[in-house]
């Protein structure tokens, strides 16, 4: 019997120590490791909210296990009647007291970090990205800058970042949980957050509003780069080139099929002047990932391109005419691959993303 | 009178379709609500073998979305909110010392409209796909979501929840009007206190429900925009008014689970109710505080800080009374006799599942720490440790403790405590571990997630618990069939309990009370035991007792209405469909005439023959 409680005792600390290590997560996903302004506003009252409950449960338990032990019913005690007791005020009084002062130092610093997180007054003087929430994309418009791009949301390190927020039709909602917390993208209203990170790097977002089949994977992510790498993305990113000739043979083809069944839906340059119909596909040969999800490569290019139904159910791409008229098949598929893969704002490759693809290819 | 074993199959049914009395009424509602527990209990499975492991490709996208909104969907109306009417019905008339509920026509009509409303719910499976806008169904995803899914979620709904609503407002006339002679308000056992206020709260919460679902209807099935922007419509607008009702709907579940704990944890402790006057209050500040506080659930929606801090301060404030009860029932168990068996096992472990619910509940409070949990696994995993850690076990555990006052019969007390085990463990396993995925950045209702995101071990751990808990539950069905099948009769007293369903037989004879007892004090039937007496004394001498007639109109009228609902959801597409929507309206409203216009006064249970039957 003693053996059996030791080992059960053992497998217990061990499956909770597993937990405990295994609990921070991904770490350019995670909300535990906070790398951002908002994200540690959270994780602060986060914390101050955990340590105030483990008393509180600690003090339950206590008793809880106390009174089991002492006053479980033992044999032959099945007649005895204990005493009826009617209450206690003092003790009601005690448990009534106590946790309106607990209560209190959780809410002061709740309603600060609210406040806080919903401040304004920067708004002027910072960048601001117009944030259009599609499904299942993102789309990102520079204001001042006049550029737009999808999936990706370049920012410098340490500045705060206004987001500017709203849907084109369901509801979605923005979370890149190691930066910030989430904010819903709504059709009607405009929402308004800020974001700062901490360190370079390619964080990952969410959608969390329900919004549909491919809800669980309408991916995005933040690149954070250094001010320097920033400015020269921008320069690029304004100078992408709508008349951009394909080097290669292949890629030549593909630009020719792009123009033909692609064109109406896809920008290739990052002018903010196209209609937010389908993600705007300057630089895409600097994406971290294919589609928000799939690893950046041909392949999944070509997989993408030629069954978009596969990859994310229900999305717009699906009402394409080529996938009606059948008139791109795989062979097609990799010219255009060809194509998108050479399209770039800079020839300095972005040192997240790079970092972001090696992590990558070796996790998986 | 014990008729029923005599007669045959068809005759037994009749009764059941026309009967009006609230004992057999709860028996419907426990296996309608028991059918469609099964029925969302195997969709949770499917949800979560889909999530066994990355990228999983058990079932579709589409499929995946339709199984989360009925889960959620038929947990919450279909299952919860009946089996606790189960409960309110076979016990709080007797609990008062009442011959029946206030209304026992509206008491059918109530079941009938609630069992053809989730009928219709489930409909949606059969002709081409259920509802799949999530069980909050928020617009403008519900109002363009494509098929006749959502139609089929806001005509059931609407039918379902009238039938709650008339369930609510008899409770309701019955606590305040039928209590027998001497029961005070301060004498009410707890459940009974928890069951009024639970029925105040479906008065106020359920028209907030029926508005939105109005306004739904008119949006998706005659074109209007209440929640489209485009046509000045507001589509946050849906959100404020499911959440007005959503919320107050935590609590009409929780409350009479706190009844039913209050009920087994003094009868197995044998002591009464510490601090019985602080848990009435409690209950009544819980219900009052649950309506203040329904925009916590839109902590992300922008309304700004002003406003979140407001909602934050108020939710937080909820902790204070259930705070209040949790210690209260730790001194009711300080001091007393504790015995431990299945009922009280549930009890037991409901205590610290749901103090883990309660504290998540002020975490999520929190409105900027929300901004992180709100829509991911934190949510999922806090909301369940609430309504299955809180309402599920009591649920549990009711069926257990008063199983023998429904039946006659006790269950199996080691197959329950199995039930118990299986389950609780199976729970924590599930739940506990989804706090930590939701931080790790794992969103709700997602169909799949991505490979290397150190999300797998989680919820494999996850789904092999929820797969206990289903063991668990079928061990309870064994228990079930195997104590009808053996059917040993027990006393109308079998745990030495302290209120007044325990003075009756079990079964308790259809009329419930030959004479209204007198109520002296808290735990009546505890007194008058302690003073010797077998039984209650009686509040009146013995005379003719009054009883309603059957009838079958309450489920002509809900049918009419189920017919009716074809009829508005195919309108859409042909409007040759109205004929059956005017056909299905004509059921209702002529079965409505006829139960107008008809005398049916009743018929009396005269005094000869129940002394005939006492010396029998």
């Amino acid at each position: 019997m003693k053996d059996w409680m030791g080992k059960i005792r053992t497998l217990s600390l061990f499956s909770f120590l597993v937990i405990i290590l295994s609990a921070c997560g991904k770490d350019n996903l995670t909300a535990l490791v906070p790398k951002g302004y908002g994200a540690e506003q959270s994780f602060n009252v986060i914390i101050i909210s955990i340590l105030v409950m483990i008393v509180v449960f600690v003090v339950v338990m206590a008793i809880y296990v106390y009174v089991i032990l002492k006053f479980r019913q033992r044999k032959g005690q099945e007649d005895q009647i204990p005493k009826q007791t009617e209450g206690n005020k003092t003790l009601e009084v005690v448990w009534t007291v106590i946790p309106i002062l607990l209560l209190i130092i959780i809410a002061v610093p709740t309603i600060a970090s609210t406040y806080d997180l919903a401040d304004e007054s920067q708004k002027e003087d910072s960048i601001n990205v117009n944030v259009t929430g599609l499904q299942f994309w993102w789309n990102f418009e520079y204001a001042n800058e006049e550029i737009q791009t999808s999936q990706e949301l370049y920012i410098p390190v340490n500045e705060r970042i206004y987001l500017n927020m709203m849907s084109s039709d369901v509801i979605h909602s923005f979370w890149v949980p190691s930066i910030s917390g989430k904010m819903d993208v709504s059709p009607e209203n405009e929402n308004t957050m800020y974001i700062e990170a901490y360190e370079e790097g390619v964080y990952w977002g969410k959608c969390t509003e329900f919004c549909g089949d491919s809800h669980s994977l309408m991916d995005f992510k933040i690149v954070v780069v250094s001010q320097e790498e920033y400015d020269q993305w921008i320069d690029g990113m304004q100078n992408t080139d709508p008349e951009y000739t394909a080097e290669t043979a292949t890629a030549q083809e593909g630009q020719e099929l792009f123009e033909n069944s692609c064109i109406s839906c896809h920008a290739i340059d990052a002018s903010a002047n196209h209609p937010v119909v389908g993600p705007n596909l300057a630089d895409f040969s600097n994406r971290t990932k294919v589609s928000g999800i799939s690893d950046f490569s041909k392949e999944e290019i070509v997989r993408w391109i030629v069954d978009p139904a596969e990859v994310k159910p229900g999305n717009g791409m699906l009402d394409a005419p080529y996938l009606q008229e059948n008139s791109i098949g795989q062979e097609e598929a990799e010219k255009i691959a060809d194509f998108l893969m050479e399209l770039k704002a800079t020839d300095e490759p972005v040192d997240s993303v790079q970092q972001f693809r090696e992590n990558e290819a070796n996790d998986n | 009178m014990v008729a029923t074993n005599k007669k045959g199959f068809g005759a037994a049914l009749w009764d059941y379709l026309t009967t009006v009395d609230h004992k057999k009424i709860a028996i419907m509602y426990l296996i309608a609500g028991g059918f469609f527990f099964i029925i969302g209990g195997l969709e949770a499975l499917a949800i979560r073998w889909q999530l066994v492991k990355p990228m999983n490709d058990f079932v579709s996208a589409g499929f995946y979305n339709e199984l989360i909104t009925m889960h959620g969907t038929t947990m919450i109306f279909l299952a919860a909110m009946p089996l606790i009417f189960a409960f309110m019905n076979a016990v709080v008339p007797l609990q008062i010392g009442a011959r029946d509920v206030a209304f026992p026509f509206l008491n059918s009509l109530g079941f009938w409209l609630f069992l053809f409303g989730g009928i219709m719910l489930n409909v949606g499976w059969f002709t081409g796909g259920a509802a799949d806008a999530g069980w909050t169904a928020y617009a403008p995803l519900s109002t363009t979501s494509l098929g006749e899914g959502v139609d089929y979620y806001v005509l059931g709904l609407q039918i379902s929840g009238a039938g709650t609503l008339m369930g609510g407002i008899n409770f309701l006339v019955t606590i305040v009007n039928m209590r027998a002679p001497g029961m005070t308000y301060m004498r009410m056992p707890l459940f009974t206190w928890t069951a009024f206020v639970a029925s105040a709260l479906i008065l106020f919460a359920f028209p907030a429900l029926t508005v939105g679902l109005f306004l739904m209807m008119f949006d998706r099935l005659f074109g209007s925009g209440f929640f489209d922007p485009a046509m000045g419509g507001n589509a946050v607008i849906w959100q404020h008014l499911f959440w007005i009702f959503g919320h107050p709907e935590v609590y009409i579940l929780a409350l009479p689970a706190f009844g039913i704990f209050s009920e087994i944890i003094s009868t197995f402790a044998k002591k009464r109710l510490f601090g019985y006057t602080a848990m009435v209050f409690a209950t009544v500040l819980i219900g009052f505080l649950g309506f203040m506080v329904w925009a916590h659930h839109m902590f992300t929606v922008g309304m700004g800080p002003a406003a979140n801090s407001i909602f934050a301060v108020a939710t937080m404030a909820i902790a204070v009374p259930t705070g209040i009860k949790i210690f209260n029932w730790l001194f009711t168990l300080w001091g007393g006799s504790i015995q431990i068996n299945t009922p009280m096992l549930w009890a037991l472990g409901f205590i610290p599942t749901f103090t883990l619910g309660g504290m998540t509940g002020v975490m999520v409070a929190a409105a900027s720490a929300d901004f992180q949990y709100h829509d991911t696994y934190f949510v999922v995993a806090h909301f369940h440790y609430v309504i299955v850690g809180g309402v599920v076990f009591a649920l549990f555990a009711a069926t257990h403790y008063w199983w023998p006052k429904m039946f006659g019969t006790v269950l199996d007390d080691k197959l329950g405590k199995i039930t118990f085990w299986l389950f609780f463990t199976g729970f924590h396993l599930t739940f506990f571990i989804q706090h930590f995925l939701g931080l790790m950045g794992m969103p709700r209702r997602y169909w799949v997630y991505l490979e290397g995101q150190n999300l797998d071990l989680g919820n494999l751990i996850s789904t092999i618990g929820a797969f206990l808990m289903g063991v668990g539950t079928i061990v309870l069905l064994i228990n079930i069939i195997k104590t009808s099948v053996k059917n040993e009769k027990v006393s109308g007293d079998p745990w030495d309990a302290r209120t007044l369903e325990w003075a009756i037989p079990s079964p308790p004879p259809f009329y419930n009370f030959k004479q209204l007892p007198l109520v002296r004090g808290l735990d009546p039937l505890w007194i008058e035991k302690t003073e010797g007496r077998k039984g209650m004394t009686p509040a009146e001498p013995l005379n003719d007792i009054h009883m309603p007639n059957n009838s079958f109109l309450p489920f002509v009228i809900s049918l009419g209405l189920f017919i009716a609902g074809f009829g508005f959801i195919y309108q859409k597409h042909d409007l040759s469909w109205l004929i059956v929507l005017f056909i299905g309206m004509g059921i209702t409203l002529g079965a409505m005439l006829v139960r107008s216009v008809k005398d049916d006064i009743g018929y009396h249970i005269h005094k000869e023959d129940l002394k005939k039957e006492a010396e029998e």
